[in-house]
C-alpha cells in the first residue's frame, strides 16, 4: 500500500472514530443532558455558613463535621433533590439547593442558630428576669449525644449521652434540683422542661414519655443540632429562579453558537480549506471539552459558558498561528510538505509558550474564585489545554494525511480571500 | 491595498503612543473624579430582582421605596419589556428585606422574585481581600513568568503594555459607568493573561529576527518587520476571540453582558499594547541604551562626544512620511 493509499484509510478510520464517537455520546448516551448545571442556570439557592470562634471555644475540624451533619439533617426536609454541602476553607460551609421553591422557607431552616443550654431553676429565673448573672448549668458543648427510642415499656423516650466533663456538671445539677425542673433550651427558648426525679450521675440521662416516637425523635434532633459547640452565622444567600436560570441558559446556547458559527465563517474566509480543516478540529475540540467537563463532574456556570465561548475564540489561536507560520515557510519557497512539517515544529514552541500565562490566571481564579467564577476558570483551563491538543496533534493528523493522500495541492490552499497576498 | 505586512510602524510611534496617553489620562481622571462603581460584591448590600409581569417605570418604584423607608434604595429597570425591576438597597437581614418586599407588593401589587443576592459587610471585605490577594498573585505569576522568559528590556516594556492594558479596561468602566465587581475582576485577569499572550507572540518574532538581523537594517525597520510578519496572526486571532465574546455580549442576556464588555475592550486593549506599546517602549530603550554605550565608548577613546544620528536616533515626529528615507538612512548601525 503507497503513501498516499495509507493516508487515505488513515483519514477514513479517523473520520469514522469521531463520526461513532458523535453518534455514541448524542444519540445512545447523550452526553449534554449530563452536564452538571450551576444554580445560576438551573435556578437555585446558595447560602454561606460560617461557624464563629467564642473566646473559649475556636472552631475545630470535628464541630465542622458536626456542623455538616445537622446542616443536612435540617435541609433533607426541604425536598430538594440533590442538595450540596462542602466545606470551604476551615469554618465555612456552602450549601446549595438547586430547585429549591421556597427559598425563604429554606434560609429560615438552616439560617435557625442552635444554641442548646441546660438551666436549673434558679437561673432559668434569673434569665427570665434578664439577670446578667444567670448562668447555665450546662451547655450544648457538654452533650455527646440524644437519641430516641422506645422503652421496653413501650414508652417513647429520649436518650441524652454526656461528655465526661458534661456528665459531672450534670451529676451536679441533678442531685441539687431533686424533684425540680431542669430547663432546656434552644437559642433561648425552652424547648422542654423534664424534672428531675433523682440525681443522675451516669452521665446518662433519659427524659420521658413522650405521645409519639415522632415527638421524641424531633426533641432529639432538636438536641443534637444544640450539640453544635459552635455559633454559626448564615450569609451571603444568592437566589436565582428557575425561570431566569432556564432563560440565561437559552441565551448562552444562543450565544455559543452563533459564536462559533461566526468564528467558522471567519476562519473558511481567511483560510479556505486549512480553514474548514481548524473549523473541523474546533468542533472536535468542542466535543473533547464537553467530555472532559462531564467526565470530571465539573459545574458549568453562567461565566462558565462564557468562558467555553472565549476559549473557542481562542483555540483557534493555535490554528492561526501555525497557518501563518506554514504561509512564511511557504513563501521562503519551501515545497508544502516541508513548509508544513517547519511551520508546525515552529509553531509548536509559541503556542504552548503563550498559553501559559492564560493558565496562570486560570489557576488563580480557581483557587481564590468561588461559584460561577471558578466555574469560569476551570471551562477555561480545560478549553485552553484541549485547544493545544486539538490544535496541535490533531490538525496536524489531519493536514499532514491530506497532503499524503493527495487531498492537498497547491500552497492556495492555505490562502484565504483576504489573508494577504499569496507571493510575498 | 493596504499591505498590512509592510507598514512603518515604528514611524508613528508617537502616535500609538499618544491615543494610549489620551485614554488613559481619560480613565485616570474619570476614576480620580467620578471614581469606580462598585458592585455588590465589593461594596455590599441587597440586591433583587423582580419581575412584574407588566411595564414599570422607575418614578413609581422609587416613590413606593420612599415610602416604605427605603428612598436609599438604586432602582432600574431593565430588559426590552421593562416588565424587570432591579432594586439595590444596603444590605438587608432577611427580616428586613422581607419587610421592604412586603412593602413594596403592598403598594405596587405582586411581584415575582428572579434573582436575590446579600452581600453583608464582612462579606464584602472578606471579598474585596481576596480578591486583591488573586490579582497580586496572578500578576506576580505573570511578572515572573516574563522575566524568566525574556531579558529585562522585553519584560518590563512587556509589563508597561499590561499596566497600560489595565488602567485602559479599569478606567473605560469608570468612563461608562459600568460595574466593578467579581466577574469583572475575572475578565481583567483572563485578558491579562491574553495579552501577554499577545506580547510573546511579537517579541518572540523580534528576538528571532535579531539573531538573524538582515543587513543594513535598522531596529525600527526589525521591528516592522517582524510586527508585519505576525501582525495577520494577531488579527485574526482577536477577530476570532472578539467574534465569541461578542456573541455573548449581544446575545448572551443581562447577567454575562458586562463581563463580556470587560473582555471585548481588554481583548482590544490587550492587542493593540502588544503591538502598538509594547514594541514601541522596547525600541525607545533599546536605542537610548545604545545611544548611552556608544557615548560612553566614544569618551573613552578620548574623542569629543559626537552624538550622531548614527545612534539610531528615534524619530520624534510623529508618523511624518517625509522623514522615511532619511531615517532609514540615519538607523542602519542600531541594532
Amino acid at each position: 500500500m503507497g503513501l498516499s493509499q495509507r493516508s487515505l484509510v488513515y483519514l477514513l478510520i479517523f473520520l469514522v472514530v469521531v463520526a461513532g464517537t458523535a453518534g455514541y455520546f448524542t444519540k445512545v448516551n447523550p452526553v449534554l443532558g449530563k452536564v452538571r448545571l450551576g444554580l445560576d442556570l438551573q435556578g437555585g439557592m446558595e447560602v454561606v455558613i460560617d461557624a464563629v470562634d467564642t473566646p473559649d471555644h475556636p472552631v475545630t475540624a470535628e464541630d465542622m463535621t458536626k456542623l455538616t451533619k445537622v446542616i443536612n439533617n435540617r435541609i433533607n426536609g426541604l425536598g430538594v433533590t440533590e442538595p450540596t454541602i462542602y466545606q470551604s476553607g476551615s469554618k465555612r460551609l456552602i450549601v446549595q439547593l438547586p430547585g429549591v421553591k421556597d427559598y425563604e422557607q429554606a434560609l429560615d431552616v438552616i439560617g435557625r442558630t442552635a444554641f442548646l443550654e441546660f438551666y436549673d431553676q434558679e437561673n432559668f429565673v434569673k434569665l427570665q428576669n434578664n439577670d446578667p448573672t444567670a448562668k447555665p448549668v450546662l451547655t450544648g458543648d457538654d452533650l455527646k449525644k440524644a437519641d430516641a427510642v422506645i422503652r421496653s415499656t413501650g414508652e417513647n423516650a429520649v436518650t441524652l449521652d454526656f461528655k465526661p466533663e458534661g456528665a459531672k456538671k450534670f451529676a451536679a445539677a441533678t442531685t441539687a434540683n431533686v424533684g425540680k425542673p431542669i430547663y432546656i433550651l434552644l437559642d433561648k427558648q425552652v424547648i422542654q422542661a423534664p424534672n428531675v426525679e433523682e440525681a443522675i450521675t451516669s452521665g446518662q440521662a433519659q427524659i420521658s414519655p413522650y405521645q409519639t416516637y415522632g415527638e421524641a425523635q424531633n426533641i432529639a434532633v432538636m438536641l443534637n443540632a444544640g450539640a453544635i459547640p459552635v455559633k454559626i452565622s448564615v450569609g451571603r444567600p444568592t437566589v436565582v429562579s428557575a425561570a431566569l436560570g432556564r432563560d440565561s441558559l437559552a441565551k448562552s446556547k444562543t450565544a455559543g453558537l452563533i459564536g462559533a458559527a461566526a468564528v467558522v465563517a471567519f476562519m473558511v474566509l481567511f483560510y479556505l480549506g486549512s480553514g474548514a480543516v481548524a473549523s473541523f478540529a474546533l468542533a472536535l475540540y468542542a466535543g473533547l471539552t464537553l467530555l472532559t467537563l462531564v467526565a470530571m463532574h465539573a459545574t458549568l456556570t453562567l461565566h462558565g459558558i462564557a468562558g467555553f465561548i472565549l476559549s473557542v475564540g481562542m483555540a483557534v489561536d493555535a490554528n492561526i498561528i501555525t497557518y501563518e507560520r506554514i504561509k512564511d515557510e511557504l513563501r521562503l519557497g519551501r515545497t508544502l510538505r516541508s513548509a508544513i512539517d517547519t511551520g508546525y515544529n515552529n509553531a509548536m514552541r509559541t503556542i504552548v509558550d503563550s498559553n501559559v500565562t492564560t493558565l496562570i490566571a486560570g489557576a488563580v481564579l480557581f483557587f481564590y474564585g468561588t461559584g460561577t467564577i471558578r466555574g469560569f476558570a476551570v471551562t477555561l483551563c480545560i478549553g485552553v489545554l484541549m485547544s493545544m491538543f486539538t490544535a496541535v496533534v490533531l490538525s496536524r493528523f489531519l493536514i499532514r494525511n491530506m497532503v499524503n493522500a493527495g487531498l492537498i495541492k497547491t500552497p492556495r490552499w492555505f490562502f484565504g480571500a483576504w489573508g494577504g497576498s499569496t507571493h510575498a | 491595498m493596504l499591505n498590512l505586512r509592510k507598514l512603518s510602524y515604528m514611524k508613528a510611534k508617537w502616535v500609538f503612543i499618544g491615543i494610549s496617553l489620551v485614554i488613559t489620562l481619560a480613565g485616570l481622571i474619570s476614576m480620580g473624579v467620578r471614581g469606580l462603581n462598585y458592585g455588590l460584591d465589593f461594596q455590599s448590600g441587597t440586591r433583587i430582582d423582580i419581575s412584574f409581569g407588566h411595564q414599570m417605570n422607575t418614578a413609581d418604584i422609587r416613590n413606593a421605596l420612599v415610602g416604605i423607608g427605603h428612598g436609599d434604595a438604586k432602582v432600574q429597570v431593565v430588559g426590552t419589556d421593562k416588565h424587570e425591576v432591579i432594586i439595590v438597597t444596603r444590605s438587608l437581614s432577611t427580616e428586613d428585606r422581607r419587610t421592604m418586599q412586603a412593602g413594596l407588593e403592598a403598594k405596587l401589587g405582586k411581584f415575582d422574585v428572579l434573582a436575590m443576592d446579600d452581600v453583608g459587610p464582612e462579606f464584602s471585605k472578606e471579598l474585596v481581600n481576596t480578591t486583591l490577594l488573586a490579582v497580586a498573585v496572578a500578576s506576580i505569576g505573570m511578572l515572573i513568568y516574563m522575566t524568566i522568559r525574556f531579558e529585562y528590556r522585553f519584560a518590563t516594556a512587556g509589563i508597561i503594555a499590561l499596566l497600560h492594558d489595565a488602567l485602559i479596561l479599569t478606567g473605560v468602566f469608570s468612563l461608562i459607568g459600568k460595574e466593578i465587581n467579581i466577574p469583572f475582576v475575572a475578565a481583567l485577569l483572563t485578558m491579562l493573561g491574553y495579552s501577554i499572550n499577545d506580547t510573546i507572540v511579537v517579541y518572540d518574532r523580534i528576538r528571532e529576527n535579531l539573531k538573524k538581523c538582515k543587513k543594513g537594517e535598522g531596529l525600527e525597520e526589525l521591528v516592522d518587520r517582524s510586527i508585519g510578519e505576525v501582525i495577520w496572526r494577531s488579527i485574526g486571532t482577536s477577530l476570532t476571540t472578539l467574534l465569541a465574546i461578542a456573541a455573548v455580549y449581544v446575545f448572551g442576556g443581562p447577567t454575562t453582558k458586562d463581563f463580556a464588555l470587560a473582555l471585548l475592550i481588554g481583548i482590544t486593549s490587550g492587542t493593540y499594547s502588544s503591538i502598538f506599546i509594547a514594541s514601541p517602549i522596547w525600541v525607545l530603550w533599546r536605542n537610548a541604551d545604545e545611544r548611552k554605550k556608544l557615548q560612553a565608548k566614544t569618551a573613552a577613546k578620548g574623542k569629543a562626544a559626537t552624538p550622531t544620528a548614527t545612534a539610531g536616533k528615534p524619530s520624534a515626529g510623529g508618523g511624518k512620511k517625509a522623514s522615511a528615507k532619511s531615517a532609514k538612512a540615519a538607523k542602519s548601525t542600531a541594532k
